[in-house]
């Protein structure tokens, strides 16, 4: 059956339509890129409660914080490299510390902005957003589940960084699911090996495990949604007893998902390898999918990891 | 008041009143600093210590008894690093305990070296990181419009802070929005951390920077309390745009080695130092007493 795919960024306008619609006191802050982060849908519904705040993130951010603070729950999106890095003392100094419920979009996160470069390329946001204490971080893989990570951090008390792909990404996540914030989320059952993976390389990794399974290895396939608070105990112990775990994501290696699993398997034996961006920066491409196969994200390089390891 | 003192509110009811609060807050700064060679940040907490009297003491609707009593109005300490006059100011309107004073910047305190919200009840937001102040400012100043409440939002910038190119975002932010509930006060001791502000980065003319950016300025004498409630009060009538106070004031007033003298920014006081600090401080509150007693 052929896979089907959707955008992320379309179900995070929709869902913020919808949580506008449940609670009065969501409000929504844009720095001129509403039309990209899919927020403009909220503007469109709730224009009292939508504040442009023209190309000034780190005051969006601030004033994110303050809106919080007067008992809003305050949605910040704006492309992903501009929110964490751009404001990222705002979000460290007031937001985090404050535990404000400001919940920031990182939207065209990773790769995913491929013709604008390595400006446009957040890929240490889940490392640099996850060293912060009081902040919860979403990685969701689908359109299904960045509107439950949407959901999800509204309904948490303090702040949260939900990262989001810029291009259509292939659905994972049955719609009626349950999604448990700060847990794994296993996908595809499998005996031999454990792929891990987040965001648009979960799609990925399925590929891998389907590709896998015609080389007679037996993979199974868990999401983490989560990055931080990062299920440690979970995934020890869906790696117990395989023969090896490749991690998947569009991200540096540098303290994001194969730095945290390799921490959850320390003193296990299990053999690990990861599939990520190396210590270096993106750069443009006439597409993404060229983009990631320049890196090694792709379901080959996820196959050709494990199949390393089994070797 | 029988003296027709217009700005009454609770136990201050008289400028005296507000003006050993003023010193009370000097006083409690400098125990808080302490003469035992430890750092703090003297300057800037005597220079806006009239300031906060007037808000504290007579302007801002609040209780102290309930820091989150709904109908209060906010303030935020955008120069984070003059929290001991915020705690002073906290603490002697009855937060909480001045004994809690004591325990400030130590281990496990309420009372952080900058403000927490979390910790010390009464605080808005945090601050510390110079800059971000104005802007969370009119985040609540948003919120409360939401709200369809008509409470205001005071926010208190140093005059060294204003280099940062965030206020300047948030003072676009402010007019733009129309936040006539907000006021900021510009807390204008015409010292940073190294010496004088013209020196080091100028950013004059502010009277004439702030109106471009679409704000009704006052200018006020930051140490005259009536001065600068009449300011207040100024920028309470002022509708349709943002209003600010800009406050003259001198660093470390009222302590007068102290005045205008850079070091003081975040210094410690000798033994010496420290016991001529609290005694010209109590020659004040003495002043004060025996003016409030021949007035009655």
């Amino acid at each position: 059956m052929a896979k089907t795919q959707s955008n992320q960024r379309a179900a995070y306008g929709e869902e913020l339509v919808a949580l506008g619609r449940e609670n009065p006191n969501v409000v929504v802050l844009e720095a001129d890129l509403g039309k990209s982060t899919m927020s403009c849908l909220f503007q469109e519904a709730f224009p009292d409660r939508y504040f442009e705040m023209g190309i000034a993130e780190q005051n969006m951010m601030s004033t994110a914080a303050g809106l919080a603070a007067g008992g809003k729950i305050a949605f910040a999106g704006t492309f992903a490299v501009f929110a964490f890095g751009r404001a990222y003392d705002q979000i460290r100094q007031t937001i985090s510390i404050g535990e404000l419920n400001v919940k920031i979009c990182g939207s065209s996160a990773g790769l995913s902005d491929f013709g604008d470069g390595a400006t446009h390329q957040a890929i240490e946001d889940v490392a640099v957003m996850s060293a912060i204490p009081n902040m919860t971080v979403f990685t969701p893989c689908d359109a299904t589940e960045a509107r439950q990570a949407v959901r999800a951090a509204a309904a948490l008390q303090g702040p949260a960084y939900i990262r989001v792909c810029r291009n259509p990404v292939t659905d994972c996540v049955g719609a009626d699911s349950p999604f448990e914030p700060g847990k794994c989320r296993a996908l595809r059952k499998g005996g031999d090996v454990a792929l891990f993976a987040h965001g648009a390389m979960v799609g990925a990794a399925m590929d891998a495990a389907d590709a896998l399974e015609g080389a007679g290895v037996s993979a199974r396939v868990i999401g983490m949604p989560t990055m931080k608070p990062f299920d440690y105990a979970g995934v020890a112990r869906l790696c117990e007893g395989m023969k090896a775990v490749v991690t998947a994501e569009e991200h540096t290696f540098i303290g994001g998902l194969a730095s945290a699993v390799a921490l959850a398997l320390r003193g296990s034996g299990v053999p690990m390898d990861y599939a990520a961006i190396g210590d270096q920066f993106g750069q443009s491409a006439g597409g993404a999918a060229e983009l990631m196969a320049f890196y090694g994200l792709t379901a080959g390089d996820i196959k050709a990891k494990v199949l390393a390891l089994l070797r | 008041m029988a003296d027709g003192w217009k700005w009454a509110n609770g136990p201050f009811g008289s400028l005296e009143s507000l003006q050993m609060l003023a010193a009370r807050i000097r006083r409690d700064v400098v125990e808080m600093i302490g003469g035992d060679g430890a750092t703090g940040h003297l300057g800037g907490s005597c220079s806006c210590a009239d300031i906060l009297a007037a808000l504290y003491g007579a302007k801002m609707r609040h209780r102290p008894s309930e820091p989150d009593y709904p109908g209060r109005d906010k303030f935020i300490c955008s120069k984070g690093h003059a929290a001991i006059a915020l705690y002073a100011a906290l603490a002697e309107t009855g937060y909480f305990p001045r004994e809690e004073l004591r325990s400030v910047k130590q281990l496990g305190s309420m009372l952080q070296g900058h403000p927490d919200r979390l910790k010390t009840p009464g605080v808005e937001a945090g601050t510390g990181s110079l800059g971000q102040g104005l802007s969370i400012a009119n985040g609540l100043a948003l919120a409360m419009r939401l709200d369809g409440s008509d409470r205001k939002v005071y926010c208190l910038m140093g005059d060294g802070e204003i280099a940062e190119g965030q206020i300047w975002e948030a003072a676009m932010a402010s007019s733009n929005f129309r936040l006539d509930s907000l006021t900021a006060i510009l807390d204008q001791n015409g010292l940073q951390a190294t010496g004088p502000c013209a020196e080091r980065f100028r950013t004059d003319p502010l009277p004439e920077k702030w109106r471009s950016f679409g704000w009704h300025v006052i200018r006020a004498d930051g140490h005259d309390i009536r001065a600068v409630l009449e300011a207040l009060d100024e920028a309470d009538a002022t509708k349709g745009a943002p209003s600010i106070v800009i406050a003259a004031t001198v660093k470390g007033k009222g302590i007068s080695f102290a005045e205008n003298v850079a070091a003081f920014h975040n210094g410690s006081l000798t033994k010496e130092q420290y016991g001529a600090a609290l005694g010209e401080l109590d020659g004040r509150l003495g002043e004060l007493m025996a003016a409030g007693a021949r007035g009655r």
